[in-house]
């Protein structure tokens, strides 16, 4: 029976290749776009996909570094612009040589290891009906000691990293001075994004740092018009995510065609309403999109600007927030 | 003469082997502990100067011993009125609390934390408190507040037991001629008390601030940000967040070099504390009867009480919740819960297997060769652990292991290691006296009888050390079911304990998830630790 069982099963698994994809958790929860992505690409497919759920985007590349060789992972999923140059670095990341068409992404894109599969805006979200007047600038922010907030820790997240390069793109050398005084109404500085949303949603703070799209969730998803993001007059940090296939994958082919699907419809209309961010190509957008703040500029480092001052940028923070 | 010959014919194993056990303990110990150093040293830098020029790390520092002496103060200063309250006081569930304060040793942090975060955090019973009071709700849980109260909640207890017995040690005698001489309580205190405490009190403290010097789950879950980082954490983040490996390496020997310290300094001043026993209760203190010092006591044992019970009850409570069916029975829980047990049991079977082997070997050379220094040396070995934090050797054998292996696969096995390691000074302290007490009363006895090899371990060893075996393994289990250093390291996707999970989930505010898992744990660890006693330990475990 065992034997026949096994002999059944064998051919069976031989039939289904299984394509690993590292990704963030919120990507690949239950409430996140993951869930429906696979489904659709494994009916086209005809493969298994495994979403293996780390906390945040740079610990997918934290996690790349621990492994090298041994890594498991096929695809990388949820890396962003300003982590392109280290993650090139780790020499893991294989060229996709795709060039997708129809890409609406500000900018355009030209990486030739990593491609796009959304992008958004960073910002702090308030709730309305407990903060009246939320700050309508940077520098406000700075001068209204009483707002506490909460923000995700650079050397583990993305949208923390965003803030770090948020904060060195406009007020450079001043940096020190700004980490500190936000230190001082810092509630809690977290791992990852889930984290301090939750922690948000709780009360526990006046603001916290995510996107400008986070409110279309709760317009969507919660009918809820309480949570907003607060306009910054200097604009707002550029955040692009980004996926990779993985140097000696088992499953290159795989690989390759899924980078294909991941810039297409099929994928890209379950980003708005899933990762509440916004699509890289051409996509009917939910109406809570309508009520978002549209930044008045988008700010951004390049690649290389990031990869050589990224660990002086992190030490200054460190050493400001605890002094 | 002829004794001796009669002996060396009748020992339990063939005496050419009497080698064989503590050198196999040993070779493992010493393997799995000078192999990570090794690639510790090689990886980090020995000149320190530049790691201690650096702001953040200077920070790191100061802020690990800050904590600690803090926490070690408060631990001692609400310690000595409590054990002095408890002396003086007799009440229902004396008994109770007193056997409550010994758990707290084997109790999981992220359990406490857990308790802690329900009372304590910003929607929890403090802050409904204040509100029905009219009072705005207050946020002090992340950050130093909450890594004190989590330290005071561990060691006041233990502090307060162990001078309780130190108290309870004055001789009757003293107390009625205190009594007849009419001393006043600064009297009592100043001749009778202090001079029975104080042989503890060094002891003590030192033991205090190493625990809470190398404390990791707390920091990690209360720390709330790069502020109040320890430089146990620091190894962590250097490993897992920036895979900084020289970094790591430089702050791993670093932690080394303090613990050894510590160490050295703890053996200098004073033996160490026993950690079992009941205290005997002796005759009613005259200043029992005193107005002052009934207020004393009465606010001492509400303030301590109100920092101990809480967070208990809170997990308690939180476990009677109707929403809690469908979080008690989602898969990740199972799963969890399962690997615990493979791990927990699997540690604590190789931690007693160890720990006896290596007692076998080192009991023989003590009293049979009377080679009692290298005895004493082989089991210092197997106490090496204690310099040795468990974020340090698992920093060591995941940089040793990279290079060579999928240190990740072999997570679950690496976590076994590392926890059966941690757990052996607690086993060598419970096995050691009753495993030379065999030798010394029965070895004649057998050899006149000429028991031997098996026979001797069934009839003669097994009836007289089941208890203490059942216990040391006990503790072992437990120590492993409430790990989290070692599982942060190795733990991923795959692999995940229900101390990991509560962790978890704590941090992403899942409380009604966290308290399903905070109740599967709580009540798997008491239901193995009743079990393991009761069954293996025999009828009698319990009668103390």
């Amino acid at each position: 029976m065992f034997a026949l069982l096994l002999a059944a099963s064998v051919p069976l698994a031989a039939q289904t290749p299984t394509l690993t994809i590292y990704t963030y958790s919120s990507f690949a929860s239950d409430w996140g776009p993951g869930p429906a992505i696979e489904q659709a690409f494994e009916a086209e497919c005809d493969c298994d996909l495994q979403w293996v759920a780390l906390d945040d985007g740079v610990s997918i590349l934290n996690r790349l570094r621990l492994e090298g060789d041994n890594t498991k992972a096929d695809v990388v999923l949820g890396l962003d612009n300003n982590l392109l140059q280290a993650a090139e670095d780790t020499g893991l990341i294989e060229p996709h040589g795709l060039t997708p068409a129809g890409l609406t992404l500000p900018g355009g894109w030209s990486n030739p290891y990593f491609l796009p599969f959304d992008y958004g805006y960073f910002a702090f979200i308030y709730n309305t009906e407990r903060l009246a007047t939320p700050p309508a600038s940077f520098a406000e922010l700075l001068k209204r000691p009483e707002l506490t907030l909460l923000y995700q820790d650079p050397r583990t997240s993305t949208p923390g990293q965003g803030l770090l390069l948020w904060v060195q793109k406009l007020y450079g050398d001043q940096a020190p001075d700004v980490w500190q005084n936000l230190a001082k109404r810092t509630v809690a500085v977290t791992k990852g994004w889930s984290e301090s949303y939750g922690m948000f949603l709780k009360g526990e703070a006046d603001l916290v740092l995510s996107y400008t799209t986070s409110p279309a969730y709760h317009i969507e998803a919660e009918q809820q018009h309480q949570y907003r993001a607060a306009a910054f007059e200097e604009g707002h940090y550029m955040q692009v995510e980004v996926a990779g296939k993985i140097k000696g994958s088992s499953q290159p082919e795989l690989a390759d065609r899924f980078l294909r699907f991941m810039t297409g419809p099929g994928f890209q209309r379950h980003i708005p309403a899933g990762n509440w961010m916004y699509p890289v190509i051409d996509t009917e957008l939910p109406t809570g999109f309508d009520e978002l703040v549209i930044p008045a500029q988008a700010l951004s480092f390049t690649a290389e600007e990031v990869a050589s001052q990224r660990k002086q940028w992190l030490r200054q923070w460190l050493a400001a927030t605890t002094r | 003469m002829a004794a001796s010959v009669a002996r060396r014919h009748h020992p339990l194993m063939p005496l050419r082997l009497w080698w064989l056990p503590g050198s196999l303990s040993t070779g493992t110990i010493l393997l799995l502990t000078a192999a990570p150093i090794t690639a510790l040293l090689v990886q980090g830098s020995a000149d320190l100067s530049p790691l201690l020029r650096d702001t953040y790390l200077r920070h790191v520092i100061w802020f690990s011993f800050y904590q600690a002496a803090l926490s070690t103060l408060l631990s001692l200063g609400l310690a000595l009125p409590l054990a002095q309250a408890l002396s003086r006081r007799r009440f229902p569930g004396r008994t109770l609390l007193l056997r409550l304060f010994g758990l707290t040793l084997v109790l999981p942090v992220i359990l406490v934390v857990f308790g802690l975060v329900a009372v304590h955090g910003r929607q929890g019973w403090s802050n409904r408190l204040l509100e029905w009071l009219g009072v705005e709700p207050v946020s002090y849980l992340y950050g130093l507040t909450g890594i004190l109260l989590a330290h005071v909640f561990f060691n006041m207890p233990l502090a307060a037991r162990i001078l309780l017995q130190s108290i309870e040690a004055i001789p009757a005698s003293q107390w009625r001629l205190a009594s007849q001489l009419g001393f006043n309580s600064r009297q009592l205190f100043r001749w009778l008390v202090w001079p029975a405490v104080r042989a503890a009190l060094p002891g003590l403290a030192s033991l205090i601030f190493m625990l809470c010097f190398t404390s990791f789950a707390t920091v990690m879950a209360l720390g709330g940000g790069p502020k109040s980082t320890t430089l146990e954490v620091a190894i962590y983040q250097a490993l897992r967040y920036d895979f900084d490996l020289p970094l790591a390496g430089s702050l791993a020997l670093l932690q080394l070099l303090f613990c050894g310290a510590f160490l050295w300094l703890q053996y200098r001043v004073s033996k160490p504390p026993a950690f079992r026993g009941e205290a005997q209760p002796c005759c009613p203190r005259h200043d029992a009867r005193w107005w002052h010092t009934r207020l004393t006591d009465t606010l001492v044992m509400t303030l301590a009480l109100s920092i101990f019970l809480p967070p208990l009850l809170a997990i308690v409570t939180a476990g009677l919740n109707p929403q809690l069916l469908p979080a008690l029975v989602s898969a990740r829980l199972w799963s969890a819960l399962s690997q615990s047990m493979v791990i927990a049991i699997g540690a604590g079977l190789l931690s007693v297997l160890l720990t006896t082997g290596l007692l076998l070997t080192s009991r023989h050379l003590k009293l049979r060769e009377g080679r009692r220094r290298l005895a004493g040396g082989l089991e210092a070995g197997g106490s090496v652990i204690l310099v040795l934090p468990a974020v340090v050797l698992s920093t060591g054998l995941f940089i040793l292991l990279r290079g060579v292996a999928d240190v990740f696969a072999l997570g679950p096995l690496l976590v076994i290691l590392v926890n059966a390691l941690m757990a052996m000074p607690y086993g060598l302290r419970t096995l050691q006296q009753p495993m030379e007490q065999v030798v010394l009363r029965y070895d004649r006895l057998c050899a006149s009888l000429n028991v031997r090899a098996l026979d001797r371990a069934r009839l003669v060893e097994w009836p007289l050390l089941r208890r203490p075996l059942a216990l040391a393994l006990a503790l072992a289990v437990m120590l492993s079911l409430g790990d989290l250093s070692a599982i942060a390291l190795f733990g991923n996707q795959h692999l995940q304990t229900l101390p990991w999970l509560l962790y978890q989930q704590l941090g992403s505010y899942q409380m009604t998830e966290a308290a399903a898992t905070a109740l599967v744990l709580l009540t798997l660890n008491l239901a193995l630790f009743l079990l393991i006693e009761g069954v293996l330990g025999g009828k009698h475990a319990h009668a103390d």
